[in-house]
């Protein structure tokens, strides 16, 4: 199974409560995902700085000093600003890939969860409601948002196995379904230089998309090309700076319910996620229809 | 009229209301408050009552059915009126994928467009859609009539046995061993009362019949058994 929510927020007087609206509806859908959650939320930060979002094991020490050993590697003011397991890392934005490459290379043990203008990720296992309030993500503000809860089926329930997936500066990626071909296109995807931290399907199909991209695809034209090269049952919901989309296999068995006002636009797996969005009584609600990408930007 | 809200009740609790009716209740007219996609929602009800559920509901809504009316005044998710046995299932807005799957009799109305695998291996239930089907819908579909106003998606009636398709718009593919059929003055008879059933005011000769050309595996006699 697994649940998705996603919140695309038109109207800016309702970013205050973004982190509220995604956490009621991320746990309505723990029926469908009790296993671990997670979110991707996208807030812009102020002036020429980026972020990297890290997870440690054991984050008393890894973050202790970390923000003035990263400023010292790269010459640069780091800022850190921790939540539970995970601290989000601000730097200037042009000393962003030397900041990752600091990390990857001196704190190996640190996970980087995303890093970009705007996106933060946060997973972790447990049951949503419980992660939720580990990250205290009803009280997080921003532009949209993803989440996800998790039933395992194709891999360890573990922090990696959780979703959102990282696919890129300000992108990320949840999958409801499975993927089937995700062991011959990992190995087709290593060949060309792509790393994976898990067995887990969904991060083949994120890497997937990165591949992509880098090739000079757009997010578009990556997740068209997917329906080819994708075998299995997923329903997709990706992130990116300013927008998200969805796309469902051609079979379509997995579930998916849009809902659009002028205020927002919501994703959820099922409609009980969104009954309690403002004037969802009088939001257009549909079903995406299979094989056709929907997007939504600012 | 009987008013349940299902915030308050909770789902036991109102289905196992709705399941006691016997066949001569007097408690005939029933609704259904704060649904809110609820889940399993009305079924498995054996009685001659009228249910309205005020809202959209969750999987599986009236499953099971026999004898009662259940209307839906949103939309149905996933496996609406699964396996009917009789009596009428009415859906306001959209259904979601496999209404009406495997019923057996009865009639689901859906008053705007049903997805993917509608009436998937149907077994006499009777399906009227006034808006668009999915892909796959009428898969194996073994009898009964699905009656579609709008259009019907990719492999429309694959490995069909003996159900009757209608279709007034336009089909994106056949599924195997379906094919357009011949519209006879008994299929018109037919249709024109399913689409007064259903509450449809098309008129039974804008529609195309589809069916089994009976050319795979198990209409050759010679395999069987």
């Amino acid at each position: 199974m697994c649940g998705i929510v996603g919140l695309f927020l038109k109207d800016r007087s309702l970013e205050p409560q973004l982190g509220a609206l995604l956490t009621d509806m991320l746990i309505t859908m723990t029926d469908r995902g009790p296993d671990s959650a997670g979110i991707a939320i996208y807030a812009q930060n102020a002036g020429d700085t980026a972020k990297l979002t890290v997870q440690s094991a054991t984050p008393d020490e890894a973050f202790d000093g970390l923000a003035d050993k990263l400023g010292t590697a790269i010459g640069a003011k780091a800022t850190i600003e921790r939540r539970d397991s995970h601290a989000v890392l601000s730097m200037p934005r042009e000393k962003l890939d030397e900041a990752r490459g600091y990390l990857r290379a001196s704190h190996p043990d640190l996970r980087i969860m995303s890093s970009g203008d705007a996106v933060e990720i946060y997973k972790e296992v447990g049951l949503p409601k419980d992660v939720a309030e580990r990250f205290s993500l009803s009280a997080m503000q921003g532009s949209h948002g993803i989440g996800h809860t998790r039933m395992a089926t194709e891999s360890a329930v573990t922090t990696d196995g959780a979703h959102p997936y990282s696919t890129g500066a300000d992108q990320c990626l949840v999958h409801n379904g499975s993927l089937s071909n995700h062991n011959s296109l990992r190995r087709k995807l290593r060949r060309n230089g792509i790393e994976f931290e898990s067995q887990n399907d969904t991060e083949v199909g994120a890497a997937y998309l990165t591949w992509k991209m880098q090739q000079g695809a757009s997010l578009g034209e990556a997740l068209e090309a997917g329906l080819e090269d994708l075998d299995g049952f997923y329903t997709f919901v990706v992130g990116t700076k300013d927008g998200f989309g969805v796309v469902r296999d051609p079979i379509a068995c997995k579930p998916a319910v849009l809902a659009e006002t002028d205020r927002y636009v919501a994703f959820g797996s099922e409609y009980r996620a969104l009954v309690n969005l403002p004037g969802i009584e009088d939001a257009k609600v549909w079903e995406p229809e299979p094989a056709t990408v929907y997007f939504w930007s600012h | 009229m009987q008013t349940i809200d299902l915030e308050a009740t909770g789902l036991r609790e109102m289905n196992s209301a709705l399941q006691a009716q016997a066949k001569d209740t007097n408690q005939t007219a029933w609704e259904i408050v704060n649904p809110r996609g609820a889940h399993a929602i009305a079924v498995g009800l054996d009685a001659p009552i009228d249910v309205a559920v005020r809202g959209s509901t969750g999987y599986y809504c009236a499953g099971m059915n026999k004898q009662a009316t259940v209307r839906v005044d949103g939309s149905a998710g996933p496996g609406v009126a699964e396996n009917m046995m009789s009596g009428t299932v009415v859906i306001e807005g959209d259904a979601s994928q496999y209404a009406g799957a495997t019923g057996h009799g009865g009639t689901l109305v859906i008053k705007g467009n049903a997805s993917s695998r509608c009436g998937i291996s149907m077994k006499g239930i009777d399906i009227v859609v006034h808006g668009n089907v999915g892909h796959m819908s009428a898969f194996m579909a073994q009898s009964g009539n699905l009656v579609v106003c709008g259009d019907a998606g990719e492999a429309l009636g694959d490995s069909i046995y003996e159900a009757r398709l209608f279709v007034r718009g336009s089909v994106k593919s056949l599924g195997a061993d379906c094919i357009e059929k011949e519209m006879r003055p008994e299929h018109l008879e037919i249709l024109a009362e399913l689409l007064e059933r259903g509450g449809c005011d098309a008129k039974p000769e804008e529609f195309k019949r589809y069916g089994s050309a009976r050319q795979l595996y198990n209409f050759n006699i010679d395999n069987a058994y």
